[in-house]
């Protein structure tokens, strides 16, 4: 089976954007469109939000990998909520057996100081933990999962984020972390890996977007596309509507309508709504050049009237398909 | 201009008594990411301005284009007057970006005499501590706001100081950072691990045992052995300056707990923003923090909302075939009525879980907030008496 898909050599979809515009949802979303047909996919979180479990209705995600969704041909949706104490612990048990010394550790603040002073580390750890994810064999033959996805950090801690193993490189010439760094830094570095920003056709995300593409491109890390979430709908007539400049245009429609009574004030409140409507086209179409200007591919997602449910990441997660993200 | 709102369902939030009442010395603005909080804060400080009020607004992270509308172009890290505004009732308006970096060192600097703090700002721990400390924004936006707040109490400069705050993980992090980053430097495992660099001989095995000297191995190899040693000499050159970091980090708290502070939540009419809002109005009540209100900033408003949505579609339907174009405005005039009764329901949701919290809604405006004009009519929606 060869999946019609603009992405057939990522395993790791890093999802990031401006806080707010629908990363975890994007994210989500992506998860269950390339389970699609038939893979198996894991979703894993790292802001210690539990937004999985929130979208997807669920008790809270503990440390350990669920399965939370499914999808047509027998594709599955894993999910894992990494708490990077838990991962910290893995960590040193893979590398130094120290597991025991957890407790102890615990006691004296050092967990503290790993998880909040030292962010770095932080971010060793937990793009350790994605790429053993993309690694991992069943029964050491077939991939445990066929794609990971990442509801990443935002875009102003990125780049750091995605390149901390490089600076580690740096810092360790040799032994076990060093080799671990240089091994996690290739997935990042390759087609294996693709980063995707979600931004919103808004000036404030766009900027950020833009910013986190140049930074993104600078550390030679491998940009994937811009997905604008939270598109708003098509309105018929719209031409026309940006258009009018007269108010008796409109009270004239109003009167077929029956509306006569109060087809002056009603044409006024529709004729404000109009202009809102073209300003907000204009500032749109505005943004939507300059995120067309970067030369990314660009996906585009519809808000969701109602808000985000599990059926609502569905239906996402077919529209992703349909555009070839997935 | 956009329309006026209906008021929300609950107490009515004044915020031009608010800003006009002498009392009020500082407001701080605060709500979960992208919600407008800095948009919200800088509006406020040009409306308390122009009703006569000798304003600071201190801006976190604003638009680049808002940036450059207030004339925040120089970061030095001090308050910049900002120009364009109506004085004629004699009020004022400063304004400044805060620069995380600068403030901290600012802190080092008045903390400690000069080669001890030249030495602080060189060493590489504190380097990236103050620039990544979970948190260190936060911490050094109520350092700036206590600064500012003793230049006004020292010179009169300002009588009101408007803050706005980082966009954090956890909207609280900003009443916790002082006391966590201070905790943290005063901290047992910071004590242990800098103990070498300090002269207490191999100090890590002897204190805690065998399990945590290999620990301390551990991190070495991790972290790299120069690491650990300049965070040694950081802990023993700013050993001098805990006192004062704790002593500060107290008064800040004192500040923002004291009669003439008003905190003012902002949220999105969204069900995630509202929740937020939620925690934000019980930890402030829990540390017995002045709560002014919440604003609910960026509501769909309807104009002539005394044509229903049905009514609307029904009137739609009647004029498909005649007058396409009208049909397709009064739809979308019953879709905005659906979305703006939707965001109602979630802001009634919340009143009913916080029944004593005064509201304000604001409009969305057609177009991001990028000037002097657009902040003046935020600030009129947000002043228009209920
Ligand atoms: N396409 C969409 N339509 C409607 N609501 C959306 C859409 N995408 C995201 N949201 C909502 O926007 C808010 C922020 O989304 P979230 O995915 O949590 O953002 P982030 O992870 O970037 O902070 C949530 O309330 C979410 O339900
Ligand atoms: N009432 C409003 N109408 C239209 N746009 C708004 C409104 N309030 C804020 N904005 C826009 O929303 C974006 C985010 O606002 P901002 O104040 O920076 O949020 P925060 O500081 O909470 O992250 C900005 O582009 C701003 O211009
Ligand atoms: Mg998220
Ligand atoms: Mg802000």
């Amino acid at each position: 089976m060869v999946p019609d898909t603009d992405w057939p050599e990522t395993l790791l979809h890093v999802v990031s954007g401006k806080g707010g515009t629908g990363k975890s949802t994007v994210a989500a979303a992506l998860a269950l469109s390339l389970a699609q047909s038939g893979r198996r996919v894991m979703l894993m979180e790292v802001e210690g939000r539990q937004g999985i479990a929130q979208m997807f209705d669920t008790p809270p995600l503990p440390h350990e990998e669920r399965r939370i969704a499914s999808a047509p041909n027998g594709g599955e949706v894993w999910a894992l909520a990494v708490e990077p104490e838990e991962a910290l612990l893995e960590y040193l048990e893979l590398f130094y057996n120290l597991r025991r010394a957890g407790s102890v550790l615990r006691k004296m603040g050092a967990i503290e100081f790993v998880t909040t002073v030292a962010p770095g580390l932080r971010d060793v750890l937990l793009t350790g933990k994605a790429i053993e994810l993309t690694r991992r064999k069943d029964k050491g033959i077939s991939p445990a999962y066929d794609a990971v996805v990442l509801d990443a950090p935002p875009t102003g801690r990125i780049t750091r984020f995605l390149n901390i193993n490089t600076e580690i490189a740096g810092l360790a010439k040799v032994g076990p972390i060093r080799s671990q760094a240089d091994s996690v830094m290739s997935v990042l570095r390759s087609k294996r890996t693709a980063i995707h920003l979600v931004t919103l056709l808004e000036e404030m995300p766009v900027q950020e977007t833009l910013d986190g593409i140049a930074e993104i491109r600078d550390a030679a890390l491998p940009i994937g596309s811009v997905i604008v979430n939270m598109r708003r709908p098509h309105v018929p007539h719209e031409q026309e509507i940006v258009e009018l400049t007269d108010r008796k245009r409109i009270s004239a429609g109003l009167a077929h309508a029956g509306l006569d009574k109060r087809k002056t004030i009603i044409a006024e409140a529709l004729f404000i709504e109009a202009r809102e409507h073209a300003a907000r086209l204009d500032m749109e179409s505005v943004e939507r050049a300059r995120i067309a200007d970067t030369g990314l591919p660009v996906y585009d997602l519809p808000i969701i009237s109602g808000g985000i449910d599990t059926a609502a990441l569905y239906e996402l997660a077919v529209l992703l398909n349909e555009q070839g993200l997935a | 201009m956009s329309g006026q709102m209906r008021p929300l369902d609950g107490p009515a939030l004044d915020i031009e008594q608010l800003i006009q009442d002498p009392r009020t010395r500082i407001i701080v603005c605060c709500g979960s990411g992208g919600v407008g909080k800095t948009t919200t804060a800088a509006a406020l400080g040009l409306r308390a301005a122009e009703n006569g009020r000798s304003v600071c607004v201190l801006t976190i992270d604003p638009a680049r284009r808002l940036a450059q509308a207030m004339g925040l172009t120089v970061l030095d890290n001090t308050p910049r007057p900002v120009t364009g505004i109506n004085t004629a009732r004699g009020g004022s308006l400063s304004a400044m970006m805060l620069d995380m970096k600068r403030t901290f060192d600012e802190v080092v600097e008045s903390h400690s005499d000069q080669a001890r703090a030249q030495h602080i700002l060189a060493n590489p721990f504190y380097q990236a501590l103050s620039s990544s400390f979970a948190g260190t924004q936060e911490y050094m936006a109520m350092e700036k706001l206590s600064q500012l707040r003793a230049q006004a109490d020292r010179d009169g400069t300002w009588d009101l100081i408007i803050v706005d705050t980082p966009p954090s993980r956890s909207a609280l992090d900003f009443l916790d950072a002082p006391e966590r980053l201070s905790s943290f430097l005063d901290g047992k495992f910071i004590r242990i691990l800098s103990a070498p660099a300090r002269g207490a001989g191999k100090g890590i095995g002897r204190l805690v045992g065998a399990g945590v000297g290999l620990f301390a191995g551990v991190l070495n190899k991790v972290l790299g052995a120069q690491l650990l040693s300049d965070l040694g000499t950081f802990v023993a050159a700013i050993d001098t300056m805990f006192g004062g970091f704790r002593q500060r980090a107290v008064e800040t708290y004192a500040l923002l707990a004291a009669e003439g502070t008003a905190f003012v939540v902002v949220a999105a009419p969204e069900r995630d923003a509202l929740r937020e809002a939620s925690f934000f109005v019980d930890r402030l009540s829990a540390d017995h923090m002045p709560l002014a209100g919440l604003v609910v900033n960026r509501m769909q408003n309807a104009n002539a909302d005394d044509l229903s949505a049905d009514q609307a579609r029904a009137a739609a339907e009647r004029i498909e075939d005649e007058d396409a174009m009208v049909a397709s405005l009064l739809t979308m005039h019953a879709m905005r009525l659906d979305e703006a009764a939707r965001q109602r329901r979630l802001v009634a949701r919340f009143s009913g879980a916080h029944p004593s919290v005064s509201l304000r809604g604001v409009p969305a405006l057609a177009q991001d907030v990028h000037d002097l004009e657009g902040l003046r009519e935020i600030g009129a929606l947000l002043g228009q008496p209920t």
